[in-house]
């Protein structure tokens, strides 16, 4: 059949495609490679990845990302697999509690969370630290001191995306075909058993999705430090991200924000591909 | 089996329901927080019932940033970009889906890669188009334009349209309407539980932004609720009380959407992440 009309049902998309997504991308690579500390802009090659390699801040503010990165994203997979599997379970009743519990956060907007988490951990009069001192501890200094508040980062995020992970692999784990269970079962594998050759392989190609999505997604992290921490104490809570947008809106370099979301891109292509060879079909 | 099964079960339970409370206190003591006037709000130990000042607090959140506009900007922007998303999102979709025509491959393609590219990749370059090209800063389209080209709305609707029976759609074909009126009339109507879904999705995305429309909007009358809210918790001397009020206002439509619609919200969830 020959006809026109997929063109005109494109067109719409196809054209804000190409000026907002394509076009920038494209962009923003050049972007990195231009002075834009200068009027006019122009073209300096090694300004811009010269300054990265040699700027304690960004690589303060990578060190951090990657230390979230790496404690966080393990921290919450984890907890997510094992919320899915109970949520999943026979053996849990008033699913629907448990699943508005875990999955509510998922409506809620980082701004609003974020408020109710700076005053949580408030050091005088937060939750948290009332909680620490009834059960005999002095509590921390939480926003203003190094390890604590990367820690209330992390517990941060932790609440708001468990329950989207586990969402995503409660999905999966339910589009393992029952009779491969009943297989295993038949031929005397164990829950555990049947947990390492049945669940986990079923759940690998979900496994890698909500992986990669957490990595890029932690990469980018800018709303939480920015407003719980303000990226501080000193820059103890600074993220890519956080720099990113001091670089190129607090600053206007463009530049050399550019360059820093090209490390980010380069990062999260690197952890994708990583995550393909790794968890490859054997 | 029986005994143990219910020792599991309820050890399980006993496990879950100390941690499902811990999920909700954030949202608990939000909402307790917003009635309480301030000195109670940093009582120790903490309050955990709700007192009667939710008005006291909402006339100070009020005093401090004009709320109410901020919330009719955040529900104009979330309409425009969810009518405008879901339209181009369907369009395309339907288009990779039910036509077979040279670049399509491509085309598909090209979208999908860009789901898996950091956003700040095109975030500078989308604000110098925006802000100095269009000089669109502090007005709604300038919020919204951007992301209505949205890669994970066509590959879902381009998902939900392939399974769709493509006799129905020769079925209007063969009584000669035209391309057009059969996406209209006849697929669309079809597909709606999922354009709901992604109505949602796109929706709490729109209403939930913060990093746009925080560079985009500088005027305090066009500002967005997660923009306003904002500019509040940065501050020494402000109502904590009237923030609390602004996180609730924000955040309880979708918790009670949520517990209405919990299953389109899952569906838009993992669109993507499993396959049918």
């Amino acid at each position: 059949m020959r006809t026109k009309a997929p063109f005109f049902f494109l067109a719409p998309y196809l054209f804000l495609f190409a000026l907002f997504w394509a076009w920038p991308i494209l962009y923003s690579f050049y972007l990195s490679f231009l002075n834009t500390r200068v009027y006019p802009w122009r073209l300096e090659p090694a300004v811009n990845w010269g300054r990265l390699l040699q700027d304690p801040f960004f690589w303060v503010a990578l060190k951090n990302t990657l230390f979230i990165l790496a404690v966080q994203v393990p921290l919450m997979l984890a907890l997510a697999l094992l919320l899915a599997l109970a949520l999943n379970s026979a053996l849990l009743r008033l699913k629907g509690f448990y699943r508005f519990a875990f999955f509510a956060p998922v409506v809620v907007g980082a701004v609003a969370y974020s408020a109710v988490f700076r005053l949580l951990f408030n050091t005088e009069f937060g939750a948290v630290n009332a909680l620490l001192r009834a059960l005999g501890h002095p509590g921390y200094d939480w926003l203003y001191t190094p390890g604590p508040a990367m820690a209330v980062i992390v517990l941060a995020l932790t609440w708001r995306w468990t329950g989207y992970n586990a969402i995503i692999l409660l999905a999966g784990l339910q589009s393992i075909p029952r009779e491969l269970y009943e297989a295993a079962s038949l031929d005397g594998a164990g829950p555990w058993h049947q947990f390492w050759h049945v669940t986990l392989p079923g759940l690998r190609p979900v496994l890698v999705f909500a992986l990669v999505l957490s990595i890029i997604g932690t990469l980018q992290l800018f709303t939480e430090p920015f407003l719980i921490t303000g990226g501080g104490p000193g820059n103890a809570t600074m993220t890519l991200g956080l720099y990113l947008y001091q670089q190129g809106f607090r600053s206007f370099n463009f530049g050399y924000a550019s360059a820093i979301a090209y490390t980010v891109a380069l990062l999260a292509a690197g952890f994708s591909f990583l995550q393909m060879r790794l968890w490859r079909e054997r | 089996m029986k005994r143990r099964r219910f020792w599991l079960s309820l050890g399980l339970h006993g496990l879950l329901t100390p941690l499902a409370l811990l999920w909700l206190a954030p949202l608990w003591l939000m909402l307790v927080f917003s009635t309480l006037p301030e000195h109670e709000i940093f009582r120790v130990p903490t309050p955990l019932l709700p007192g009667g000042g939710f008005f006291e607090n909402l006339a100070s959140l009020q005093a401090d940033t004009n709320f109410f506009r901020a919330l009719a900007n955040s529900l104009l922007v979330s309409l425009l970009y969810t009518l405008g998303g879901l339209l181009l999102s369907a369009l395309a979709g339907y288009a990779l889906a039910v036509y077979r025509f040279r670049l399509q491959g491509l085309v598909f393609s090209l979208i999908v890669a860009t789901l898996t590219i950091p956003y700040f990749v095109v975030l500078i370059p989308q604000y110098i188009l925006v802000a100095r090209e269009f000089k669109l800063t502090n007005t709604y389209w300038g919020v919204v334009l951007p992301f209505l080209a949205n890669a994970l709305g066509v590959f879902y609707m381009r998902q939900v349209f392939l399974s769709l029976p493509s006799s129905l759609l020769d079925a209007g074909r063969v009584d000669g309407a035209s391309e057009g009126r059969i996406f209209f009339q006849i697929a669309l109507p079809m597909v709606t539980p999922s354009l709901a879904a992604l109505a949602l999705i796109l929706f709490l995305n729109a209403w939930n932004d913060y990093l746009w429309p925080l560079l985009v909007l500088s005027q305090k009358e066009m500002y967005t609720a997660p923009v306003a809210l904002g500019t509040l918790i940065g501050l020494t001397r402000v109502s904590w009380g009237g923030i609390m009020v602004g996180s609730v206002l924000m955040t309880a439509p979708f918790l009670v959407l949520f517990l209405l619609l919990q299953r389109y919200f899952v569906a838009g969830i993992t669109a993507g992440a499993v396959k049918e």
